[in-house]
């Protein structure tokens, strides 16, 4: 479209499966007419034969010829709302119609404000006691967030992060960390097709503060602070950012249940390592929280076992290559790895990625690489240009040092540990700011 | 006759929106230059060279100019200033 605001007359061509989604942006864009023809999904895999059909056969949305499509999208000409485009401001108010609880639970419900499980309604007098946990006034803006980077941003205040944090269930004192992710500027409902979901850890003494809990079932649903402050930053991100709708502005294929609430504290106190936020360049008496974006793969392991240096092979060869790992080990695990040797974690973060490596072939081969990477590699950004070099059976490491993240957390019930698809982006973000 | 609750209305502020208009449009593509935008998803390359040969097969006289951006998602201002500075028209696929 900016192409086409420039003088350049075009035709976008996407999957019809996209077609809402991209509809939608057009008229978010205030370009409602821009012209789209549409092909069947999937492109990806095709055969050059299956392509050439899909461009000699009827596009599936307007049931006409594609190229029927494409050609008059580039040469009709224009009419009266094709020159104006739309100009219009969407209001959001800032109370909903007053009506009874059940009418209000099933109103957010069809709205899609919730993430289908019951929310607290935000009343003006919870709202009004949620802003307490913050020294901070309602109207201040705290940031803006998109479900796309293709997406216009929305932008929202400490009221409207408050409302969404009432609706979670969290309490005024859990209220600092829920706005310290909504200022991450990362979205936890990210609209990718390929169901991502975010995984944040907090660090420094506000766990403590707010009874966090890092031990037994740190990564589930058994502490309320932990829980509430990860659904918080779904829904927010959710509503702040104007909506998760499947078709229109969540294109994610399977979906990811770590959507519903993927937040932990740091075992910092039994943690053989520094805190994920000191690696970070943050003073162990600061409180951040830390957004990993991915929640693709999950790998568990045990041990370290006699066999331990295999099985991280196996791991980082069974990840998706374009989005790197967080561990997290219990403390039992972590130790032992520190037996081994490994003192620091940037340490065990240098052997994963300098030993576990995979054939450039293989490397190459998978979807993501090749989409989001290989331009990289062959604009000349390193490290891709180099792996892009390689011989295709040529072992190349996949994942920079930097790149892999290990924090520490668990009840010390077993010597487990997990790697979760987590890619860290540069977003550790201060909650005392937000206090 | 059960209570009415006040609640907030939990969505975010969207922006205005202004309408941006169309680009005139040639009569005929012939004689003009199209460029066909790799939007680098997958197998999108693979897309835009049928999309190539289609057009040298059926409408020889459009002159068809591959283009990519630097990276996929990721908006390439030189690569847009390309196409404005020499190109009539443009495909982008696969956009999604």
């Amino acid at each position: 479209m900016q192409l086409e605001e420039r003088g350049v007359p075009s035709v976008a061509v996407h999957t019809h499966v996209f077609a809402r989604l991209a509809r939608a942006t057009a008229h978010a864009y205030g370009m409602p007419k821009a012209r789209q023809a549409f092909v069947p999904q999937p492109v990806v895999d095709r055969s050059p034969a299956d392509l050439r059909g899909y461009i000699e056969g009827a596009d599936p949305i307007s049931k006409r010829p594609f190229m029927q499509e494409v050609l008059e999208g580039l040469t009709r000409p224009l009419d009266e709302d094709d020159l104006k485009g739309v100009t219009f401001e969407r209001s959001t108010p800032r109370l909903v119609a007053p009506d009874t609880e059940d009418n209000l639970q099933r109103l957010f419900i069809e709205n899609r404000w919730t993430d289908n499980l019951p929310v607290i309604l935000p009343t003006e007098e919870r709202v009004a006691a949620m802003l307490k946990g913050t020294s901070h006034p309602p109207d201040k803006v705290v940031g803006r967030l998109r479900p796309a980077n293709y997406r216009e941003f929305w932008e929202f205040t400490v009221e409207k992060v408050a409302v969404n944090a009432v609706m979670a269930g969290a309490k005024p004192e859990y209220f600092p960390v829920i706005l310290a992710l909504a200022a991450s500027g990362i979205t936890a409902r990210s609209s990718s097709t390929t169901s991502i979901a975010n995984i944040a850890v907090v660090n420094g003494p506000i766990r403590n503060e707010i009874g966090m809990d890092s031990g037994i079932g740190a990564l589930g649903l058994h502490n309320h602070a932990n829980a509430t402050i990860g659904r918080a930053y779904s829904l927010l991100s959710q509503n702040l950012q104007g909506g998760s709708v499947p078709g229109e502005s969540y294109m994610g294929s399977l979906g990811n249940w770590y959507n519903y609430s993927s937040v932990f504290p740091e075992a910092e106190e039994r943690s053989p390592w520094q805190p994920f936020h000191v690696t970070r360049g943050r003073k162990p008496t600061d409180s951040t929280v830390s957004v990993f974006f991915g929640g693709w793969y999950t790998h568990a392991g045990f041990g370290p076992r006699a066999t331990w240096q295999e099985k991280f092979k196996h791991c980082i060869a069974a990840a998706e290559h374009n989005m790197p790992p967080l561990f997290v080990f219990d403390p039992i695990a972590a130790r032992g790895f520190k037996e081994k040797g490994f003192d620091t974690q940037q340490k065990l973060a240098a052997w994963i990625s300098e030993n576990c490596r995979l054939p450039a072939r293989e490397y190459w081969d998978n979807q993501w690489v090749q989409t989001l990477l290989k331009p990289l590699g062959v604009a000349g950004v390193e490290p891709y240009a180099t792996r892009l070099k390689a011989r295709p059976d040529e072992p190349i490491s996949v994942f920079a040092p930097e790149d892999i993240n290990i924090v520490v957390a668990g009840g010390e019930t077993q010597g487990a540990w997990k790697m979760f698809a987590g890619s860290y982006r540069n977003a550790t973000v201060s909650v005392d700011a937000w206090r | 006759m059960a209570d009415k609750l006040t609640v907030h209305d939990p969505r975010g502020y969207p922006p205005k929106v202004t309408g941006k208009r169309l680009a005139n449009r040639p009569q005929s593509l012939d004689g003009k230059t199209l460029y066909l935008v790799d939007c680098l998803f997958d197998n999108s390359d693979a897309f835009i060279d049928q999309l190539r040969r289609w057009f040298a097969e059926h409408l020889p006289a459009v002159n068809t100019k591959l283009i990519k951006p630097r990276e996929s998602w990721v908006d390439d201002p030189d690569m847009r200033k390309k196409i404005e500075q020499d190109g009539h028209a443009a495909v982008l696929a696969v956009g999604l």
